[in-house]
């Protein structure tokens, strides 16, 4: 048996990686998945919290919240391509100009 | 759990796994003998009688082969490709009932684990698959493995929500995500002899099921990965040996499970006329469940020997402008004849 | 046994995101983000959401992480080189992510109930009813969110079609 705040702590620790990651990495692929990874991070607290008050409402709420993160994935990697076709590069850093 | 439920337990796992790898083997066998009949040739003849040990053969062969490994690989995830496909591909096989509920010692005889998603997870498992054969053409570094496993990524994307939506008619019908639950409600027959399979009210998504599976699975006509006149083999251009063997293997394991998965979906699972003293009794519902996989896989392999390869703009727009509309129309009719019903 | 599957899965996650981070390639990162996921599914099922961790395979990591993999592939881009790496996230982004986490964790433990223990099989979220409560009570966010990836599918079609 394990306590809840486990599961919540865990989530934590994912979320605070994903912000790191989004910190640090040049890549924006790589950028873009810490936001992914900080959402599932979110996910799992939702989903203890649902066990925790024995109510489905959370994991509807998650179901959405990857809902939301497809819809994200499919624009943002359609950017993603767009800028890669002008800019040749993945690196943020060049990519510091609003219109090119 | 005691500890003879998970000696049990572990020894029909390693059967299982057994059984599928031998089918797998056969399976090759049988597509060769039936694509050569069609083709008015023999097919394997030389070892054994009707060429029965030619699965061995090619196992002794593949595995003493040279393992070669190109300079410029990904080395990692190179090695990585081949053992996901396998895995992938032999892990759906662990919510598949073979068979009525048998218990031997308080354990199920024909399943390993009677999930309440067997569904969704053998959907979740098959699309796990797609990585395998992506990250093989990537780590390649070749050109065309690069071409196949990019080509196969959008395939199976695209096709496994045709395949996805086609099955919400038998759910519908069903109300569950149980696949044992969804074989007995198939059971029984109307006047004694039409029996009450999916496959009757659901003759849409049958069809809409098998060409998307025919597709993620990569085969003819579907099978662009791996196009041969084009892209000399595709995703697994690059492997040899054991590791090929791989690919294959998991290839063939992902037709059976397609397989079964039909079977149990649509055609009824296990039923069929049981009659006999006990013992055959109990062994009746294997013979059916294995000769509506066979007939299945009999007609894998028809399809193959039949038709032509597809032209990818012509697969891409299959999939998304006839298949998947398709697909919907199946749920919505299906959802408003259910919804009339219950009134 | 079940708290070592937790250890097990909980490690996994952490470790694969440690990964996802260090990593400077982003197929590898890739990689380390279908394994957290793959373990969370995992924690989602002892905590009985089988249908959350079903769709959490076939959407995250089948389809959105497909997607990703897709288009490192098709970019072709190696590995990035850091160049004038941002100091700032490094001297004060990794001690303030340090400050956030320690607070978090500080508030869980004040708020979260110490008696509260997760055992396998306490709660079973069954398909049935998400979906019963998903077309009833949360119907509207339901409809409202099938826009929403309407209008994300368009805008994606958009701008992933090349100038003619």
């Amino acid at each position: 048996m394990i306590p809840l705040s486990y599961y919540l702590v865990l989530s934590a620790i994912l979320f605070c990686l994903g912000v790191a990651g989004f910190l640090l990495q040049r890549n924006i692929v790589t950028i873009f998945m810490s936001v992914e990874l900080m959402l599932n991070a979110v996910n799992l607290s939702f989903v203890a919290l649902s066990y925790h008050f024995r109510l489905l409402d959370g994991q509807i709420f998650v179901f959405f919240v990857m809902v939301v993160a497809a819809a994200e994935a499919a624009v943002g990697l359609g950017i993603i391509i767009a800028v890669f076709r002008n800019r040749e590069s993945l690196n943020v850093d060049r990519m510091n100009l609003i219109k090119w | 759990m005691t500890t003879t439920v998970l000696l049990f337990t572990l020894l029909k796992v390693i059967v299982i796994v057994f059984v599928v790898l031998t089918a797998v083997a056969y399976a090759v066998w049988f597509e060769r003998k039936v694509v050569a009949r069609l083709q008015s040739r023999w097919g394997p003849t030389r070892v054994g009688p009707h060429g029965l040990l030619q699965p061995l053969a090619d196992a002794i062969k593949l595995l003493t082969k040279e393992d070669i490994t190109p300079a410029n690989v990904f080395r990692l995830v190179y090695f990585l490709a081949p053992a996901l496909s396998v895995i992938t591909a032999l892990l759906a096989f662990a919510a598949i009932p073979f068979g009525p509920v048998t218990l031997v010692g308080g354990v199920d005889l024909f399943q390993i684990a009677n999930l309440d998603i067997g569904v969704l997870y053998i959907l979740s498992i098959s699309s796990m698959g797609v990585y395998g054969i992506a990250l093989a053409g990537w780590s390649s570094n070749s050109k065309y493995a690069l071409l196949g496993g990019l080509r196969s990524s959008a395939q199976m994307i695209s096709y496994a929500l045709a395949a996805g939506l086609s099955l919400v008619g038998v759910l519908l019908l069903s109300g569950s995500l149980n696949l044992r639950d969804i074989v007995n409600a198939q059971a029984g027959a109307t006047w004694g002899f039409i029996p009450h399979w999916n496959i009757f009210p659901q003759l849409l998504g049958f069809f809409c099921f098998l060409t998307a599976a025919i597709a993620q699975t990569n085969r003819l006509p579907f099978d662009l990965p791996e196009a041969e006149s084009e892209l000399v083999a595709g995703y697994h251009t690059e492997y040899s040996s054991m590791k090929f063997a791989m690919f294959f293997m998991a290839e063939y394991a992902n037709m059976l499970t397609v397989s079964c998965m039909v079977t149990l979906l649509f055609l009824g699972g296990w039923h069929g006329p049981v009659f006999g003293p006990a013992l055959l009794q109990t062994m009746l519902p294997l013979l059916w469940f294995s000769l509506k996989v066979l007939a299945l896989l009999f007609l894998y392999i028809w399809i193959r020997g039949t038709l032509p390869r597809f032209r990818y703009d012509q697969l891409m727009a299959f999939g998304w402008k006839f298949l998947f509309p398709l697909a919907l129309v199946n749920v919505l009719l299906t959802s408003l004849i259910v919804a009339y019903r219950a009134d | 046994m079940y708290e070592a599957f937790f250890f097990l899965f909980a490690l996994a996650a952490v470790g694969f995101a440690v990964n996802l981070v260090l990593q400077n390639h982003p197929i590898h990162s890739a990689l380390s983000l279908i394994g957290v996921m793959a373990s969370l599914a995992s924690l989602y099922l002892m905590l009985g959401a089988e249908f959350i961790a079903a769709v959490q395979v076939i959407v995250y990591a089948g389809a959105i992480m497909v997607l990703f993999v897709f288009v490192i592939m098709l970019l072709n881009a190696g590995e990035e080189e850091r160049t004038n790496f941002s100091r700032l996230a490094g001297t004060l982004g990794v001690p303030l992510i340090l400050v956030l986490l320690a607070s978090i964790a500080s508030i869980v433990y004040r708020i979260a109930p110490s008696d509260e223990m997760v055992r396998f099989g306490d709660f079973h979220g069954r398909t049935a009813d998400i979906g019963r409560m998903l077309f009833r009570t949360y119907l509207l966010p339901f409809e409202i969110v099938s826009i929403l990836i309407l209008v994300a599918l368009v805008g994606a079609v958009v701008l992933a079609r090349k100038e003619s």
